[in-house]
This record gives C-alpha cells, structure tokens and sequence, in this order.
C-alpha cells in the first residue's frame, strides 16, 4: 500500500483550549489511485495531508508510506522522505521567489538528486511553460504559478503527491484545466495523488472520495 | 473617528512588540550618543566662556608686551600717571607638589568691572584679599588639592573659577610666581579720557590688543569639537537606518489597513495627521530615554576628554557635567527631527497611496532594480563630488563635507555592489541548494539593506578612524625619539640656582643644552620661541620635514630660524621665506620646517646667541643634558642631594615619553569609545533588521523545508547568509575605511591642527575588526536561525494555511 493512515487523532492548543481537529481517522491510497479529502472549513483536511507529507506529527495513530512508518523517522528522516518520495502542491503555490521558473521547476529533483533534463523540458512543454522559463513567479498568473507548482511537484517522479486545495486560488476554467493536467499526468507517471478539495465537482474527477466531517471520515 | 483609527494603527504595535523595541530603541540610541557628544561640547564651551570672562579677553582691549615678555609695573604707574585708565594682570605657571598651578594676579581697585569673576570682585572683604597671606580663589577641586600646601594665600572656594586656576591679588601673585615688580599685560578699561599721551610715548615696548569676540582656547578647539560632532552625527545616523528601516517596516505591514480605512471613510488628511502624531509621540518616548542615556555616556566620557583638553590645549574642563535645559530640548528635538525624517519616506507615500492600492505588502522586501540604478547614480554623483572636494576643496568644512560625501556614497553604493556579486555567485553555482541560497540571499538584500549600510558605516569609520591614530601613534612614538633625545630634563627654581647648576653639571655630563623660551605672537599667532645650542643632539636627530641647505650653520650664526609644522601651515611659510620675530629689528630666513605633532600653537627656534640677545629677559631655568644613559638615575640622585631639587623638576627621557605616550591615548580614548559604540549600534540594526525580517521570511523558507530541507539545515544557512553579508561588507568597508582614513591625515587633520601625517596600514587590526563583524553578524543572525531551527511545524504550516 503506497499510503496508510490508521486511527489518526490531532489537537492543536489554543488560548481557549486543546482543540481536537482529527478524531481517529484511517484510509488508504493504493499507487495509481486519486483520492479526493472533501469536507467543511476546519475539518482537518489540510492537517491530515500535512501530516500525511510528514510536516506535522500525529497525537496518536500511524501513518506509513510505502511501508514506512513516518513516526518512526526524526525530523532528518521524515525530510528526506518529503523529498524522495513525496510531491506537494500547494493552494498558495508557494514557488521560490528568488528563483526562476526552470529552477522552480527542477528545485525538488535537484534537491532530491534526480535531476532528469529531458523530463523537465517535457514538463515545461506540457505545461505551457516553455515561453516562461526565464521569468521569476512574480511576473505570472495565478494559473501559470499553479502550473509551475504541480511542474515541480512531478519533476521528482514522486511515489505521492499530496495536493492542498490545488485549484483554490483559480477561476473555475483555469481550476479545471490545471487539474485534468495534473491528472493526466499522474496518471501517466503511476504515482498516487490525495488532492484536498471544498468542490465536489472537482472531488468528482478522482477515483475515490473521502469526505471529512468533525474529525473523522463520514 | 480618530480615536477608532488611532487604536486601529496602534494595535499594530502591540501586536508586534519587537518592531516598536526596535525603533524605539534605536531611536533612543541614535538621540543618546548625538546628545552624549552635544553635552560634552557645550560642557566645554561653557567653560572656555568662563575662562574667557574671568580673563577678560573676550570684552576689554588690551595693552601687550611687543616681545611677549612680562614687562616691569613701572610702565603701569607711567601710564597711569598719563592719564590711560589701565589695570595690570600678572599670570603664571607655579609648580606645586603635584600639579601644575596657573596664578592670575588681579588690581581689584583698577579693575574695569566684569574682568574679573563676580564672586572674586563681589564678595566684599577687599582688605583681606589684598593684604598678606591674601585670598586665593579657586575651584573646588583646586582647593582640595591644594590643601595643606604652604607659601599660598588662604584658599577660597568658587564655582566661578575653572579647575587649575587660582586667582589672587597682583602683589600676592608677584610674590607666588617670583616675580617682583612685574606685569604679564594691561587691561584697557572701555571708558578712557579723550586726552592722554600717546602709547608710543610712555610705553613703547607695548602694543594694543583690540578686544577679542572669543577666547583663544574656543577657537584652538573648536577643530576638536567638530571631530566629536561628526562622530556623534555618524553615530546618530547609523541609529536612524534603524527607525528607518523599523517605521518602513510598519508601513509596509499597514498598507493593507491603510487602504481599508481610506475604504471606510477616513480621510487621508486625517490618516497622515494620525501617523504624525504616532511618530511624534514615538520620537518623544524614545528622545526622552534617549537624552537620559546620552547624559550617562556624556558622564562616563567626559573625564577623558577633559584629558584630552588638558593634553592637547592645555585647555582646563570641570570632570562633572551640569544639565542644562537647553540640551534636554535639543536631544528631543534632535529625536523628533531624526524620527520624522526616518518616517518621511513613509508618509509620503502614504499621501501619494490610491485607495484602491493592493493590499499585498509590496516592495519593501524586493529587490527593485530601477531603485538600485537610481542608488547607484546617487552614489557616483556623492562620489564624485567627493573627489571634487579632495582635489580642490580646502579647509575644515570642505574637509568634513568630503568625509560626509565619501561615507554616504559608499553606503548607497554597497546594495548594488552586493547584488552584483550575489548574482554573479548565483549564475556560478552548480548546487541546486548553492544557487537558491544565492538568489534568496539577494532577495533579501533590500530588507538587509539598511543595516548593512549601517554596519558598512560603523565598520569603515573603525578602519578609518584607526588607520588615523595608528599612523598618528606611530609617528608620534618615532617623533617622541627624535625630539626627547636627552637623557635628563633639569628645571631649577630661579635663576640663581640655575646658574649654579649649569656650572655644577659641566664637568659631569657630556652637555647642557639650554630649554629657554618665551611666549610672543608670531606672524600674528601666539607662539613659543626657543632659544637652542649647536650641538649634535639637535643637528643629528631633529625631525625636519623641509630645510634649506646648512640648515643648522645657519641657525648657530643666527641669521635663520626653524618654525614648526603648524606654524608654516598657519602663515604659508617654507624655507627660504622670510619671518620677522618680536623684538627682532630684521627678518630671519626661514631655513626649514619640522614636525611637532600634539602642539597646538606655532613654534620658533632660533640659536642660542640670537635668542638670549633678543630675549634677554628670558627665564633660563630649563635644561636638557647629555650624558650616557646608564649615569643618568645616579646624576638624577645626586641632582636631589645637592640641590634639594624636588622630583617634578628632573624628568628623564623615559618618563616624558611614558607621560607623552600617556596623553596621547588617553587623547583617543573618546574616539575609541565612539567607534565602539557606533560598531555596537550598527550591530543592532543588524539584528533588528533580522528579526523584523524573520517574520517576513516564513513564506520564503517554508516551501523549502516541506520541499525536504530541516528546519535545522535552514537555520544554519540563514546563519551562513549573516555571516557572508558582514564578510562581504567588511571587505567593502576597507577600501572606503582607507579612503576616509586619507582624507583624516591629509584634509582633516591639516585643517584642524596643521600637521600632515603619514599613512599606514595595519592589516592585523582589519582582520581583528573583520572578526568582531563576523561576531556582530552572527550573533544577530543567531537568535532568528535558533528561533528558526526551534520552530514548531504548525507554525510553518500556517503559511500553507493562510494568505501571507
């Protein structure tokens, strides 16, 4: 199994108290398969891919990925483990601002000693990117830092990808586009992808739905 | 409205307590050291005032000896009798066990009222002050000191008086200083009858001093001051990069709230009156702490610089510091200008801001190539016309206007010199972690900017500053061994004993060269002129800088005269021009130049023949004798046995030169202490920079660390950066430090003291300073990089959560 979550449960602190965000959760995500987290404001949807991609720990449960207990790992483990194995992509995009496009792109493969020329050029050309390479996040769309974001996310040929509200930050024609060619493309490269979403339009287009409700899977 | 806006604006304060300790802090920083030095300078200023009032320089015209010899009291009562309404002043210097004693000698009943301090004029008991042992006024330290000292007149008291001075009758004066009959010069009362003799008449060896509009020692250090105003001004300026650089911060960070209270009807009138008061307030917060701190640095400085006075003008400054309102309101005011000129980039645009101006903190962390370009064309143009006033300006100002030019143009220089080798060091790295470490290093240029401007200052200040008294200490210590060749310096008590010294010592050292001389005014200065033997001693070791040919040929058949550096400097002499010296009936060639660096006045030598023919009337009580050194303590032992003579009249070489060396570093100890604190300064804006910047770099590092990078290794490369930035800047701020050193030793310091000195360099010292900026970078870099490597997940997830 490419990833397993077993009884999962997170609080986090807050002036007014411990507040329980996850209670509990389990599911699975085989290689291949898409699996879409739904669920309302606040219900633990971006903690559980957070832990997940090995960013946060768990109060309680385990998570494997390709066998690998993440808690078994220290802050250096789990670190290469996001860089091996993991592909994330972000509702902000978060791309490097001081660097350009191509090196945005190619960032995580460089950092995970996989750099493949050829694969980032097809990505760049399948992404629409080719004309931007040289230009540093700021000078583009929303749709196109998206674009370069999931570009960096495959550049490594992740195991997983885990996704956060990929679509979030974009009109629903730009959302819907950047999405089938994430797909496509996870698809093509056999990784598994778990992609948090509010829409169930979109959560429709996976192969699996996981519906998120007052901490636990409904 | 205004009190709902208002608490609107503040809550950003509170919310981030660091960036208003910050500002205030480095506001109050900027306000103490420049209120620091300002108290210092008029501490002194007032009391050259008082030195000037109780001798009554600064008001009365007065009638001065032409040969700048005390002249007998006989031309007093002449004068008198012919109608000039006169009052004679005797002064002099009177060794006292210890401590060198100026004696001023008043005639309270002919005194023009104000030449003299009120409390010694005004208290009444004038039979007590004239009459044997008579009254003695002096400053309360003196009195202390003096205590228990026999032969002085009873010891009064007075705040009036300056420390070292002791004010007496004339007749009492004549009796404490030996000298019979005499009078150093006249005071001219304002009032004189219309007819009397002329002055040529009755006294022809006097002549008339017109009043002076201020006292001799104000305008000697007045160079002296200026130097410390320039570094209380450089230190005020470092502070200010830190309001700067905290006030824009808070801008940028506002900007969001800005547009939406322009979106809910505050008027932008009212929102730039708001943000003035807020500054306003601030300013007067921080001057206020400011002021109390520049008091306690005034306080700790000031006996060094009262050394320092002593040392080099031989100027006499109180060790106690009084508070006066007038510097209270100028370090405020210094504050609130220094705050508004910090917060006026920000206001302005805030006036020019649209409502619908994106909420998105915008520029303030980018790097804006056209601001670099407009920097950069800032700095040549500084940079320029720094060259401009090196090659052609003159004079003091023009001296302290090229340090300004040349310091500013660096700082606005160094981005656009880093970001120029930060993106060459980027295009050559081969590492994915190398280059982005280099591209996100020059990302965060401009919000380092400021503080590396700061620190770039603070440091090439030091490496100037430092070049300076090194070259100036070294010059020294090699001119101390040429001028102090003499192995013992004998000074009897009068001339009698002198006399029978002179003639004691001949057949016991190998030479006794005279130390005669007078003060007189040369080529329209005051001046000493010394009267000096042929011998070797003089001919083989006297540092000149320029002389004719047989030059000292010259000066034994008495048809030339040597002047000091400053003296040429002063009055454009060289060797071959011609010099005209009181009591002399022709000129003197001048055959040549030398160096005689800590010396304020001019100075003459001329050979002994001329000068006792000249001067007959010189004391010759001072000589210096040759001998082979390993005799000299048992000559000085026998000197004591014999004559009884006490320790503070035989000096040997050893310990002027100790006691040299002593004055002159204790004369830079203050300079030190700037430096050090300006360093300190600029240390801090590094750190406040950085972690205002902490904050701001989350959304930056983040993606990095979820992409598979430690919060630990992030930590150690946002340390790295700091440590890499100070280095960098360092080898800028050597060049510029050299640059400012030049313009110190050869535009200042000829302006200001008129002597030129050497350059060199010392390397050892730039490493040394290298590492304490290495230091000052890492520990600034240090607490965010732990606060970093300490950080919790979920508060780097929160940049993934929400919109930054």
């Amino acid at each position: 199994m490419l990833l397993e979550a077993r009884d999962i449960e997170k609080s986090y602190g807050t002036g007014a108290g411990a507040v329980r965000v996850l209670s509990g959760v389990s599911f699975r995500a085989a290689a291949g398969e898409s699996v879409a987290l739904t669920g309302e404001s606040g219900s633990g949807k971006s903690t559980l891919l957070h832990l997940c991609a090995g960013l946060d720990r768990p109060d309680a449960g385990e998570i494997r990925i390709d066998g690998q207990a993440l808690g078994a790992l220290d802050d250096r483990g789990r670190a290469a483990l996001r860089r091996d194995r993991i592909g994330l992509v972000f509702q902000q995009f978060n791309l490097i601002p001081s660097l350009p496009v191509a090196a945005n792109l190619s960032f995580q493969a460089r950092l995970a000693g996989r750099q493949d020329a050829a694969w980032c050029a097809a990505l760049a050309e399948r992404l629409g990117l080719e004309g931007l390479l040289r230009r540093y996040p700021e000078q583009l769309s929303g749709g196109q830092q998206q674009r370069v974001a999931i570009g960096r996310a495959l550049a490594a040929r992740p195991r997983l990808i885990l996704a956060d509200e990929p679509t979030g930050n974009l009109d629903e024609a730009t959302g819907d586009a950047v999405l089938a060619l994430m797909l496509e493309l996870v698809s093509e490269t056999g990784a598994g992808l778990v992609m948090v979403t509010h829409s169930a339009r979109l959560a429709a287009r996976l192969d699996r739905r996981l519906h998120l409700s007052g901490g636990r899977i409904a | 409205m205004r009190r709902a806006t208002l608490s609107a604006m503040l809550s950003h304060w509170l919310r981030h307590p660091l960036q208003l300790g910050s500002l205030l802090l480095g506001l109050a920083l900027a306000t103490a050291l420049w209120s620091g030095v300002q108290a210092i300078n008029a501490e002194a200023r007032a009391s050259y005032a008082r030195a000037a009032q109780m001798l009554g320089q600064d008001r009365f015209a007065q009638l001065v000896p032409r040969d700048g010899q005390r002249f007998d009291q006989s031309v007093f009562v002449a004068l008198r009798r012919a109608g000039w309404q006169v009052s004679p002043v005797l002064e002099g210097a009177l060794q006292t066990d210890g401590q060198q004693l100026r004696v001023l000698g008043l005639d309270p009943l002919s005194a023009p009222a104000g030449s003299a301090p009120q409390t010694v004029t005004g208290r009444g008991d004038l039979p007590g002050f004239l009459t044997p042992p008579g009254q003695g006024y002096a400053a309360p330290q003196t009195v202390r000191a003096l205590a228990g000292q026999p032969g002085l007149p009873r010891l009064i008291a007075s705040d009036d008086v300056l420390p070292g001075l002791l004010i007496t009758d004339i007749g009492i004066a004549q009796g404490l200083l030996e000298a019979s009959g005499q009078v150093s010069r006249l005071i001219l009362a304002p009032e004189q009858p219309r007819r009397r003799a002329p002055l040529a008449a009755i006294a022809p060896g006097l002549t008339q001093r017109p009043p002076q509009a201020r006292a001799d020692i104000a305008a000697l250090t007045d160079s002296f001051h200026l130097n410390l105003t320039a570094f209380g001004l450089l230190s005020f300026a470092v502070g200010l990069f830190i309001v700067h650089g905290a006030i824009g911060l808070a801008f940028e960070q506002r900007r969001p709230m800005f547009r939406t209270l322009r979106a809910l009807g505050v008027p932008l009138r009212s929102l730039i009156g708001l943000l003035m008061a807020e500054v306003l307030i601030l300013a007067l917060i921080a001057g206020l702490a400011g002021v109390a701190l520049g008091y306690g640095i005034a306080a700790a400085l000031l006996p060094d610089v009262a050394a320092t006075l002593r040392g080099l003008y031989g100027a006499a400054l109180p060790g106690t510091l009084s508070l006066r309102p007038a510097w209270w309101a100028g370090g405020l005011g210094i504050a609130v200008i220094g705050a508004g000129a910090a917060a006026g980039q920000s206001l302005w645009r805030l006036a020019h801001l649209p409502p619908l101006a994106p909420a998105q903190p915008r520029a303030w962390a980018r790097a804006s190539a056209r601001g670099l370009w407009r920097q950069g064309a800032a700095a040549l143009g500084l940079g320029l016309a720094a060259f401009g006033l090196a090659v052609f300006g003159s004079g003091l100002v023009a001296g302290f206007a090229l340090l300004g030019a040349l310091l500013l143009a660096a700082a606005l220089a160094l981005p656009g010199i880093l970001a120029l080798g930060l993106g060459v060091a980027e295009r050559a790295a081969k590492g994915v972690l190398a280059q982005w470490f280099w591209a996100d290093t020059r990302q965060q240029l401009p919000g380092l900017s400021l503080a590396l401007m700061a620190l770039l200052l603070a440091l090439a200040a030091n490496i100037g500053v430092g070049t300076m008294v090194s070259s100036f200490r070294l010059t020294f210590l090699g001119w101390l061994d040429q001028r102090l060749v003499a192995e013992l310096y004998v000074t009897a008590r009068d001339e009698e004993e002198a006399a029978r010294l002179r003639q004691w010592l001949a057949p016991r050292v190998e030479a006794v060269l005279p130390v005669w001389s007078i003060e007189a005014p040369v080529a329209g200065a005051p001046a000493q002129i010394y009267g000096v033997a042929d011998h070797a001693t003089y001919r083989d070791h006297w540092p000149l800088l320029d002389a004719l040919p047989g030059v000292w040929d010259r000066l034994a058949a008495g048809e030339a005269v040597l002047i000091n550096e400053q003296m040429a400097r002063r009055a454009g002499l060289g060797p071959g021009d011609a010099l005209t010296l009181p009591g002399a009936n022709g000129a003197l060639i001048v055959a040549g130049v030398y160096s005689d660096y800590g010396n304020p006045h001019g100075e003459a030598l001329l050979g002994q023949g001329l000068f006792t023919t000249l001067y007959p009337q010189a004391p010759r009580l001072r000589h210096a004798l040759r001998l082979p050194p390993e005799e000299a303590p048992a000559l000085a032992r026998a000197l004591v046995r014999e004559f009884g003579l006490p320790a503070g009249n035989i000096r040997d070489q050893a310990a002027i030169k100790a006691v040299s060396v002593q004055v002159f570093d204790r004369t830079f100890t203050v300079t030190a202490a700037l430096n050090v604190l300006t360093l300190g300064v600029a240390g801090l804006a590094m750190l406040t920079s950085l972690l205002t910047l902490a904050g701001m770099r989350l959304p930056q590092l983040a993606p990095v660390w979820a992409l598979g990078l430690t919060r630990a290794h992030l930590a150690r490369l946002e340390l790295l950066r700091a440590l890499m930035l100070a280095a960098l800047t360092m080898v800028l701020a050597v060049p510029v430090g050299l640059l400012l050193a030049w313009a110190l030793l050869a535009v200042v310091n000829v302006a200001a003291f008129g002597w030129r000195l050497p350059m060199f360099t010392f390397p050892a010292d730039w490493l040394r300073l290298g590492a304490l900026a290495l230091l000052a970078g890492g520990l600034a870099a240090l607490w965010p990089a732990l606060r970093l490597a300490r950080m919790a997940p979920a508060d780097l997830l929160k940049v993934f959560a929400h919109e930054r």
